[in-house]
């Protein structure tokens, strides 16, 4: 009981600090977003808690008299959320990264589905080469590849499209996904599939009904983390679209909030912070797959 | 099994589909073909560039041999670019690799509020790269945030009464306007944006080890230092070195970091290869010379491959 309870401590001695220190800018990013002007451009200020300020007609302060809240919360202002909803493309750049998404992630699924379990399950010697060559494409990085395709996009008329992110994201949503599934593909037992073929049903339809039911958290965790990187991307979003009303969130954010030399930092903060909690809370969801799926491939 | 232990009668098209060797090529071709199409097509249409003069508005050139490689090779900008890649690459990398073995020692271990620790630890990798960079770009402004905030009141508090005379509280550090603080910036904005991703890994690589290896060390009176050099060290070598190569190619092929921060400057002095060939090849509209500056990043890339292929055959063996 005793060594449990030390293990506790120094596990968030040393644990603790690091979590501190990585995320810090998430705890920052929130305080600064419920800023009012007042409270953040007085450099007298403690800035880690919210302080009282005169407020500019704009702000409005939700929770003016409720002073018993700690570090100052009384003083937040919720206007630079009102702000990037109400007076920018925000929601725009949401909503596309959101389709985008969904539309990768059902193209990815589509191809990375039957060659993961082709590559665990039928191809035999030359699967395990076939899986680490797929694998290693993904190693191709965007930034080399941009120069070329942005042509390439230009010349079929994609550019300032959504259309030409849902073309080229696949390019390496599909190796790793394919990658991850092949992992997942491995650790099902052949004589489900065996079973259910000798009841008369084809490979096929054994895949789609006994296979691909089993390995629904497998294909969630790959949704999951296709749609990660597809909200990541960058340099790709940067150069095939040039038009705010396209854009995504990545390539929204700091193309088209920060203009110039004055930065709104509360309404670039909000807008930077929105995306990252839910995108997080689902990836812890699904780490332990993740890890699974993804040793269960090669690198034991 | 064999498609053939099946007893009902079926078509020609329908046998095919049960044959292994038939039916393994049809399942993953379309994935290989559309990774030929958008990776191995453009990685080819990359190189046909940077042997052209082409310029954004065509895709086609004219043959200039290998000028625009030792154009840039002669270039100032270039020099300083490769230079920055390399140091920021290794430098970001061995803190990665530091902070990533001490937090998965902790984080494979069960305690209380573990799920809490890890869900802040994973916060900067699960968080879209550019909007964490610009919460950075936030954190090091000058005048109204928070380093230099800390870094003044430590100044004209414990520091001065110590004697020690690191910043002026008037006029203090300019984290991206000063080429090596910016440097040192970008560096530390990828370690942190890395570490989740390595300590991931390392994980991983940790839970794999099987318990008899625990038992039998044991048995064997390894314990404390000795079994972590002995023991548990070499067990995690090879995860290790795979996070590493993944570190390696995230971190000199990532561009958003740099992009965001500095945008190569001020003059040039932060510029990576990436950050060159963009501003070259879309920005200054070369686009053949611009292919060149990121073919460069090729060697790492062939270099990293070969280690990913030799673990995964290592692999295979045992």
């Amino acid at each position: 009981m005793w060594a449990r309870s030390r293990q506790n401590v120094f596990a968030w001695l040393v644990v603790g600090p690091f979590a501190i220190v990585l995320a810090f800018p998430f705890y920052w990013m929130l305080m600064t977003s419920l800023k009012t002007n007042g409270d953040l451009y007085n450099v007298e200020n403690v800035p880690f808690v919210f302080n009282e300020a005169e407020a500019t007609p704009t702000e409005r302060l939700p929770l003016k008299d409720q002073e018993w809240l700690p570090l100052g919360v009384e003083n937040i202002t919720t206007s630079s959320y009102e702000f990037i909803f109400r007076d920018t493309k925000y929601v725009d750049w949401i909503q596309n990264t959101a389709l985008l998404g969904l539309v990768v992630v059902l193209i990815t699924l589509a191809l990375a589905l039957p060659a993961g379990y082709a590559l665990a399950r039928l191809s035999g010697g030359w699967g395990q080469s076939a899986g680490v060559g797929i694998f290693l494409t993904y190693l191709v990085p965007p930034t080399l590849l941009f120069l070329p395709l942005s042509r390439v996009v230009a010349e079929l008329g994609l550019q300032d499209r959504l259309w030409s992110l849902i073309l080229v994201y696949p390019s390496f949503t599909v190796p790793f996904s394919t990658w991850l599934l092949m992992g997942f593909f491995k650790t099902i037992p052949p004589e489900l599939e065996d079973a259910a073929m000798i009841d008369g049903a084809s490979r096929l339809m054994a895949l789609v009904r006994v296979v691909f039911p089993i390995s629904l958290p497998g294909i969630l965790t790959v949704v999951i983390f296709s749609f990660s990187l597809v909200a990541n991307e960058f340099i790709y979003a940067v150069t095939f679209i040039s038009t705010s009303d396209a854009r995504t969130v990545s390539s929204g954010v700091p193309l088209e909030l920060i203009r110039g030399d004055v930065y709104f930092w509360q309404s670039l903060m909000a807008a930077t912070l929105i995306p990252s909690i839910p995108l997080a809370l689902l990836y812890n969801m699904f780490l332990d797959r993740f890890i699974a799926g993804f040793t269960g491939g090669a690198f034991r | 099994m064999e498609a053939s232990a099946s007893p009902r009668p079926r078509g020609r098209w329908r046998d095919a589909l049960e044959e292994r060797r038939f039916l393994a090529p049809v399942l993953i071709s379309p994935a290989v073909l559309y990774i030929g199409l958008l990776i191995g097509a453009p990685l080819g249409l990359a190189i046909y560039l940077s042997f052209t003069d082409a310029t954004a508005g065509s895709l086609t050139g004219d043959w200039v041999g290998l000028r625009n490689y030792t154009e840039e090779w002669g270039s100032e900008n270039f020099r300083r670019a490769l230079r920055n890649t390399i140091l920021f690459t290794l430098v970001s990398q061995a803190i990665v690799l530091v902070g990533a073995a001490i937090l998965a020692h902790w984080l494979v271990k069960d305690f209380r509020g573990k799920w809490f620790l890890r869900f802040l630890i994973l916060l900067p990798w699960a968080a879209p790269v550019s909007l964490g960079t610009i919460g950075w770009l936030w954190i090091f402004e000058p005048t109204l945030s928070v380093v230099n905030w800390t870094v003044v009141r430590l100044q004209t508090g414990p520091l001065d009464a110590l004697g020690i005379d690191l910043v002026d509280p008037l006029d203090p550090p300019q984290w991206l306007g000063r080429p090596n603080l910016a440097m040192a910036s970008i560096i530390a904005v990828h370690a942190w944006r890395i570490l989740p991703f390595a300590t991931v890994i390392f994980i991983a690589g940790l839970a794999s080890i099987p318990a008899e290896v625990d038992d039998a060390a044991k048995i064997d009176g390894a314990t404390g230092l000795k079994k972590l050099f002995y023991v548990t060290l070499p067990l995690q070598l090879p995860i290790a070195l795979v996070a590493l190569l993944f570190g390696i190619v995230f971190t000199a092929t990532d561009i958003t970091v740099v992009y965001i921060l500095t945008n190569g400057g001020p003059f040039n002095q932060t510029q990576m290869l990436t950050m060159w060939a963009f501003q070259t090849g879309i920005r200054g509209s070369s686009l053949g010379a611009g292919a060149a500056i990121s073919l460069y990043l090729l060697p790492i890339l062939v270099f990293v491959s070969i280690g990913m292929l030799w673990f995964a055959r290592r692999a295979e063996v045992t």
